[in-house]
C-alpha cells in the first residue's frame, strides 16, 4: 500500500483555485520528483500535504488514515517533515538551535541526531553558534534539510532545495540524498531542474496549472512527453 | 461605458432621510419635552465622540485610548475662557477646540513614535499627564474642580431668545441651545468624515490603515495623512468636550478626564455598532443609550456587562451589529467603497 | 545624604515596576500582543493572594506560591479561548478585547471585593530595614528588587537556553514554519501568557505587601509597566529593569520635591526618554 496518497486534492487561495483534483501517491522508501513550471501549484501541493493549507479529511491519506484536515503540527507528528521553499530558517535561532527545534516535538526512531547531521554537513558544526540567517544560501539549505531530518521522518518533502544556488553547491546538497534514502525514508523532491529530478527520482509527476499532466517512472519518460506535460499538449 | 460611483439606491434614500431627520431635529424643541431634549443631547454628543474615535481607529488604524485628554482639555479651556477671561460659554467652546488641537500636536508627536499597539498606551499616558497637570491648576479648582459662575450661565447669548420663542424657563432654554449645538456638531462631524472618506485623502487613509509601507510605495505620505486626521479628530473632540461641560456646568479633573466616560463608552459604542463604518456608531449609540437607561443603576455590574459584551462582539461579530445587518441585506447607507458601474450602451438614448 | 537615600529608594521601587513590566514585555516579544488588562490582572492576582491568605491563614509568600499556578491557568485559558481568536495582522481586535477585559475585570472586582483598600500584611517585615552603611533601606523594597533581578534572570534563561524558550522564539519569528516543526503556535502562545501571569503573581505579591491596593489601580500599573518596557527598549528584559529604575527614581525625586508631583514626575521622565531615545535604552538590533 502507498505510504501517502492524495485523492482529488483541491486547494484555493481565497477565490483563486490553485489545485484541481490532484491524485498522487508515494510508496514507502520511494523517491518521487514533482516538476512543473512556475506557478504550477507544486508548493501549494506541499503545503496541502503538510497541513499548512487544510483540506477535506479524505483528500489525503496516510496509509488508510484520512489526514487531510489535520493541522501542520499533527502532520509532523505522523512522520512527514518538510524542507520549505525559501528555507525559512528562524532568524532568532542559532544554527544548532534551528536543528534542535526540528527534533524538539518528534524525535522519531532512526538515524538522525545532531551528531549525524553534523556528520552529513560538517560545515554546520563549525558554524553552529552563528545565527541561522548569517550563513550562505547553500549552508542555510543544509540547515533546513538537517532541521527536517531531526524528526526522523518517514516521508521528507523537499521544495526546490536547489533554488538560487550555484551548481557546485547544488551537487553537494543532492549528495546527501542517498544517505537520507538509506534510512528507508520516502522522499518527494520538487524541482525545476528536470535533469536533476529525473536522475534522483524513481517516479516523476509533472504538474501544470494545478493539475497532474504526466506521471511515469523516471527511467521511461521521454523529453517529448515532459515537454508536452510542461507546456501543454499543443506546444 | 462605465463610471465609478459610490452611490447606491439605499444611500440616496438615506441621504434624503438624513436631511429630513435633521429638519425634524431642528424644530423638535418646539414640542418635545425637556427630558427628551436632554437624552438627545447625550446621544448626539456620544455619537460624535464615537464617530471621531471610529475615524482615527477604525478608518485610520490609530487605536487611541487617550481621547479623554481632548474632552478634558476642551472642557477646561472653555472653563478658563469663562472664568479667567470672562467669555460667554458658547464662544468659549471654540477655545476648547483650540486647546485640544494644541494638545494633539505633542500627543501625536510622542505616540506616533511607538510601535504598533503600544500607540494605544502612549495616548493613555499623555491623557494622564494632562489630567495630572490640570489638577495642579488651582484657579480652576485643582484636584476638586469648580463650577461655572452663575452670572456666566444665566445670560448665555441666545438663551433669552429661545426662552421667549418657545415659552421656556431659562434652564430649559439652555438645554435647547446645547442640544442645537450638539446637533450641529454631530451633523458637521459626520458630513466631514463622509466627505473625507470619499476624497483622495480618504483613499490614502484606507491605504495607510491597511499597510503603511504599501501606502508609501504608491505615493501616499502616510505620516501626513495620519497627522491631519489625528489633529482634526482631536479638535472636534475638544469642541464636544467643551460643549458637554457647558451643559454640565461643573467640572473636575477626574470627571473631565474619565477613561470610562470618554473613551471606554465611546469604544464600546463603536465596537458594538460596527467599527470602520459610518453607520456603526449610529446604531451603537442607540443600543448604548438603551442599555444605559435600562441598566445604569446597576453600576459596576453594568460596566462589567458592557466590557463582556464588547469582548463577545469582537469574538463573534467583529464588524458589529451593522456588519451583521450589512452581511444579511447588503445595505449601505453611507457607501464609501467605490463601485464600478457598467452602463449598458443600448439603454442609453 | 537625603538625595542618595531618595535615589536608592527610587531604584528599589524600579524593581517593582520591572516586575510589572516583565510579563507585558514577554507577551509582546512573543506575539506582538499588547494586553491592556495587564494592570488589572496584577490587581486581580493581588486579590487572589489576599483571598488565599484570608481563607487558609497562610502567609502571603506561601499564598503567592498557591496563586501562581492558578494565575498560570487564568493566563493560559485567556490566551487559548479568547486572545488566540483575535490575534492577527490587524492590531485593533486584540487591543479592544483586552480593553474590554480591563473594564470588565475592574468592575467585577469592584462588585466582589468592594472599593475598599486592601493590603497583604507581613507583620514585622513591613517596617524592617537593613543598614547598608551609607544608606538604610527597607528589607521589603530590597527583597522586591532582588526578586525582580531573579525573575528577569530566570526568564532570560528560559528564553535563551531551554527548549520552551526556543519554541517561543521560533513561533515569534514565523508561526507557520514553527508549525512545520510540530509546534502548535497557539499552544505556545497560551504557555507564554500563562508564564507572564506567573510573573504577574510575583508582581502582585510585592504590590500588595508594599502598598494599599483596590480594584481601580490597575490602569496606572499598566502605564508604569509600559513605560518601563519602552524605556528599556522593546524585547530587552534587562532593559525593563533599567526602565523601571528610571521611572522609580523620577517618582521618588518628584515626591521629595512635592508629594503631588510623584506620578507626574515618572510620566515626564518617560516622555523625556521617548524624546531623546525613541527606541529605548537597549533596543534590539533587529525588529
Ligand atoms: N498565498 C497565496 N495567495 C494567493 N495565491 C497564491 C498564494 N500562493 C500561491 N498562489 C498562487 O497559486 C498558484 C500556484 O502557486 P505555487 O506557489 O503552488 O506554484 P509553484 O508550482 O510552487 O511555483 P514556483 O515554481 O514558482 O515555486 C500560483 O498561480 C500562485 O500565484
Ligand atoms: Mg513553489
Amino acid at each position: 500500500m502507498a505510504f501517502l496518497s492524495t485523492h482529488g486534492l483541491t486547494a484555493q487561495y481565497g477565490q483563486f483555485k490553485a489545485l484541481f483534483g490532484v491524485d498522487l501517491h508515494v510508496n514507502p522508501g520511494e523517491c518521487v520528483a514533482i516538476i512543473g513550471a512556475n506557478g504550477a501549484g507544486k508548493t501549494t501541493l506541499m503545503r496541502s500535504i503538510t497541513g499548512v493549507l487544510r483540506n477535506a479529511p479524505e483528500m489525503i491519506r496516510l496509509g488508510d488514515t484520512p489526514i487531510g484536515a489535520l493541522p501542520a503540527d499533527q502532520i509532523l507528528k505522523r512522520g512527514i517533515a518538510m524542507v520549505p521553499e525559501g528555507r525559512k530558517l528562524f532568524p532568532s535561532l542559532s544554527v544548532e538551535e534551528n536543528l534542535l527545534i526540528g527534533g524538539q516535538v518528534r524525535k522519531g526512531s532512526g538515524r538522525w541526531s545532531l551528531d549525524e547531521i553534523y556528520g552529513l554537513f560538517p560545515i554546520l558544526k563549525e558554524r553552529r553558534h552563528s545565527p541561522g540567517t548569517a550563513l550562505s544560501g547553500g549552508q542555510q539549505q543544509m540547515v533546513a534539510i538537517g532541521r527536517a531530518l531531526m524528526s526522523n521522518p518517514e516521508l521528507l518533502l523537499c521544495d526546490e532545495i536547489s533554488l538560487g544556488l550555484a551548481p557546485v553547491v547544488i551537487r553537494d546538497i543532492y549528495a546527501a540524498l542517498p544517505a537520507i534514502r538509506a534510512t528507508g525514508a520516502a522522499v518527494i523532491v520538487v524541482e525545476q531542474d528536470i535533469t536533476r529530478a529525473l536522475s534522483v527520482a524513481d517516479r516523476v509527476y509533472c504538474m501544470m496549472e494545478g493539475r497532474v499532466t504526466l506521471t511515469a517512472p523516471a527511467k521511461e519518460v521521454t523529453r517529448e512527453a515532459i515537454h508536452a506535460a510542461y507546456f501543454g499538449a499543443a506546444a | 461605458m462605465h463610471q465609478v460611483t459610490t452611490r447606491t439606491r439605499a444611500s440616496t434614500i438615506a441621504g434624503i432621510a438624513a436631511l429630513a431627520l435633521i429638519a425634524v431635529g431642528l424644530i423638535l424643541p418646539a414640542f418635545a419635552p425637556r427630558s427628551l431634549i436632554q437624552d438627545l443631547f447625550f446621544i448626539l454628543t456620544m455619537l460624535t465622540l464615537a464617530q471621531l474615535w471610529n475615524l482615527i481607529a477604525g478608518f485610520g488604524g490609530m487605536v487611541s485610548v487617550g481621547q479623554q485628554a481632548f474632552v478634558g482639555i476642551g472642557a477646561y479651556a472653555m472653563f478658563a475662557g469663562v472664568i479667567l477671561m470672562g467669555w460667554d460659554p458658547v464662544p468659549a467652546i471654540l477655545l476648547g477646540g483650540l486647546a485640544a488641537f494644541l494638545l494633539a500636536i505633542p500627543m501625536a508627536f510622542f505616540a506616533f513614535r511607538l510601535a504598533g499597539a503600544y500607540f494605544a498606551i502612549g495616548t493613555w499616558v499623555i491623557a494622564e499627564v494632562t489630567r495630572l497637570v490640570i489638577a495642579q491648576w488651582k484657579t480652576l479648582g485643582g484636584g476638586t474642580g469648580t463650577s461655572l459662575p452663575r452670572e456666566a450661565t444665566s445670560d448665555i447669548i441666545g438663551v433669552e431668545t429661545i426662552a421667549n420663542l418657545f415659552g421656556l424657563r431659562d434652564a430649559a432654554a439652555r438645554d435647547v441651545l446645547a442640544y442645537w449645538l450638539a446637533l450641529g456638531l454631530a451633523v458637521a462631524t459626520m458630513a466631514a468624515i463622509y466627505a473625507l472618506l470619499r476624497s483622495r485623502t480618504g483613499l490614502a487613509l484606507a491605504a495607510v490603515r491597511d499597510n503603511d509601507n504599501a501606502a508609501r510605495s504608491v505615493g501616499v505620505d502616510a505620516r501626513r495623512v495620519k497627522w491631519i486626521v489625528f489633529l482634526a479628530a482631536a479638535t472636534m473632540t475638544g469642541l464636544v468636550g467643551a460643549l458637554i461641560y457647558v451643559q454640565t456646568a461643573r467640572i473636575s479633573p477626574d470627571a473631565a478626564f474619565s477613561v470610562t466616560n470618554w473613551t471606554a463608552y465611546v469604544i464600546f459604542i463603536a465596537v458594538i455598532g460596527g467599527i470602520g463604518r459610518l453607520e456603526g456608531p449610529i446604531l451603537g449609540v442607540l443600543v448604548f443609550w438603551g442599555l444605559q437607561t435600562a441598566f445604569a443603576d446597576y453600576g459596576s455590574w453594568y460596566l462589567l456587562a458592557l466590557g463582556v459584551l464588547a469582548i463577545a462582539t469582537m469574538l463573534f461579530a467583529p464588524r458589529g451589529l451593522w456588519g451583521l445587518i450589512h452581511d444579511r441585506t447588503g445595505l449601505s447607507l453611507f457607501p464609501v467603497q467605490r463601485r464600478l458601474i457598467l452602463i449598458d450602451e443600448r439603454s442609453k438614448p | 545624604m537625603i538625595w542618595l537615600d531618595v535615589l536608592v529608594q527610587g531604584i528599589l521601587l524600579g524593581g517593582l515596576y520591572a516586575l510589572f513590566a516583565a510579563g507585558l514585555s514577554l507577551v509582546f516579544g512573543i506575539m506582538r500582543l499588547v494586553n491592556l488588562a495587564h494592570g488589572d490582572l496584577i490587581v486581580f492576582a493581588a486579590f487572589a493572594i489576599l483571598l488565599i491568605t484570608a481563607t487558609l491563614g497562610l502567609n502571603p509568600f506561601l499564598a503567592a506560591l498557591l496563586a501562581a499556578p492558578l494565575m498560570f491557568a487564568v493566563g493560559w485559558a485567556l490566551q487559548r479561548f479568547v486572545l488566540n481568536r483575535v490575534l492577527g495582522k490587524d492590531i485593533l481586535p486584540p487591543l479592544l478585547v483586552t480593553f474590554g477585559l480591563s473594564v470588565a475585570l475592574q468592575n467585577g472586582m469592584l462588585e466582589v471585593f468592594s472599593a475598599d483598600s486592601q493590603r497583604l500584611s507581613v507583620g514585622a517585615l513591613e517596617s524592617a530595614s537593613i543598614n547598608l552603611g551609607i544608606v538604610t533601606v527597607g528589607t521589603l523594597p530590597l527583597l522586591t528588587f532582588a526578586s525582580a533581578v531573579a525573575a528577569i534572570f530566570l526568564l532570560n534563561r528560559i528564553f535563551y537556553t531551554t527548549a520552551l524558550g526556543r519554541a517561543f522564539r521560533a513561533v515569534s519569528d514565523d508561526p507557520t514554519t514553527a508549525s512545520l516543526m510540530g509546534l502548535n503556535p497557539k499552544s505556545v502562545f497560551a504557555i507564554a501568557t500563562g508564564l507572564a501571569m506567573v510573573i504577574v503573581t510575583l508582581a502582585a505579591l510585592y504590590l500588595g505587601m508594599r502598598a494599599n491596593f483596590d480594584p481601580s489601580i490597575g490602569p496606572a500599573r499598566l502605564l508604569y509597566a509600559f513605560q518601563a518596557v519602552i524605556i528599556g527598549g522593546l524585547g530587552s528584559l534587562w532593559g525593563t529593569l533599567a526602565g523601571g529604575a528610571i521611572i522609580g527614581v523620577a517618582q521618588t525625586f518628584g515626591a521629595q520635591i512635592n508629594p503631588e508631583w510623584q506620578i507626574l514626575a515618572g510620566h515626564i521622565a518617560f516622555l523625556v526618554v521617548l524624546l531623546i531615545r525613541p527606541r529605548g535604552l537597549f533596543p534590539r538590533a533587529v525588529d
